[in-house]
């Protein structure tokens, strides 16, 4: 029997610092692990809450964004090899080709 | 506070630690080695929690799968050592905006659940139960999230492969 607040207390720990390797890294591999610590944190959230409810539809969220996930880094990885064979580099402070 | 409280708290203090030293390591290949660990706390959770088919689905897709996604993409770009190298020049604002998102959602949630809140009673998430509801009530959302990882596939595969000619 684990205190729901426990869980959503680590849910916001691996959330913050997922949201803090995305604004403080600049290699743009480290980006995208920050973002998939952020949606692990997402993921405990839901099925801490699908079991809160005992309604098993929040586990099937879950698994609906791990799917979304591993297709987010196959292209985000796709793209970011794509970067770096035009532009020798995968900083994204670098990569600017778009800002005006 | 029960056994699996304390196996929580454990699971808990591990994964936050190594997600911390997964933003802030130095090498890249480290920082890959910390998400495997991170992701394999967040799997440990999830058995903890009695979701066990989620919980499987996370150490074969992400710990098996995603993560050496990200070492050949580190392998296949140039991984340079050093947190100048790696880190840009806004690390103390992104550092206080982590902290405010820390800040506030650890306050709301205080503030929704007191910290002695509800107790789970982990009841539903085996394989049998997850595949009904999937395969009953979210067979269309199902099609389509495997509609999207194959334009994915596709997508990936056309971005990255090398078109020699004019």
């Amino acid at each position: 029997m684990i205190r729901l607040p426990l869980v959503l207390f680590f849910s916001a720990a691996l959330f913050s610092t997922g949201v803090y390797g995305v604004l403080a890294r600049r290699n743009a591999v480290l980006v995208l692990m920050s973002i998939e610590l952020m949606l692990n944190a997402v993921n405990v959230n839901l099925v801490a809450f699908s079991q809160f409810w005992h309604d098993v539809t929040g586990q099937v969220f879950a698994l609906f964004v791990i799917a979304v996930a591993a297709a987010e880094v196959g292209i985000g990885l796709a793209i970011v090899i794509l970067i770096y064979r035009n532009r020798e580099t995968i900083n994204v402070d670098e990569v600017n080709l778009l800002k005006w | 506070m029960t056994g699996q409280e304390y196996a929580f708290a454990v699971l808990a203090l591990v994964g936050t630690v190594s997600a911390i030293r997964l933003v802030t390591a130095k090498n890249v290949v480290h920082a890959a080695l910390y998400l495997v660990v991170t992701l394999s706390v967040v799997g440990g959770v999830y058995l903890l929690l009695a979701a066990e088919f989620v919980g499987w689905v996370q150490i074969l897709i992400y710990v098996g799968a995603i993560v050496i996604l990200f070492l050949f993409g580190l392998m296949l770009t140039r991984a340079p050592i050093g947190r100048e190298a790696l880190d840009n020049q806004q690390r103390g604002i992104a550092f206080l905006i982590g902290l405010g998102v820390l800040g506030g959602l650890v306050f709301l949630i205080q503030g929704a659940f007191s910290w002695s809140g509800p107790r789970l009673r982990p009841s539903v998430g085996t394989t049998a139960e997850l595949g009904q509801s999937l395969f009953r009530q979210w067979v269309l959302p199902f099609e389509a999230v495997s509609f999207l990882l194959l334009a994915a596939l596709i997508g990936a595969v056309v971005l990255s492969r090398r078109d020699d000619r004019p």
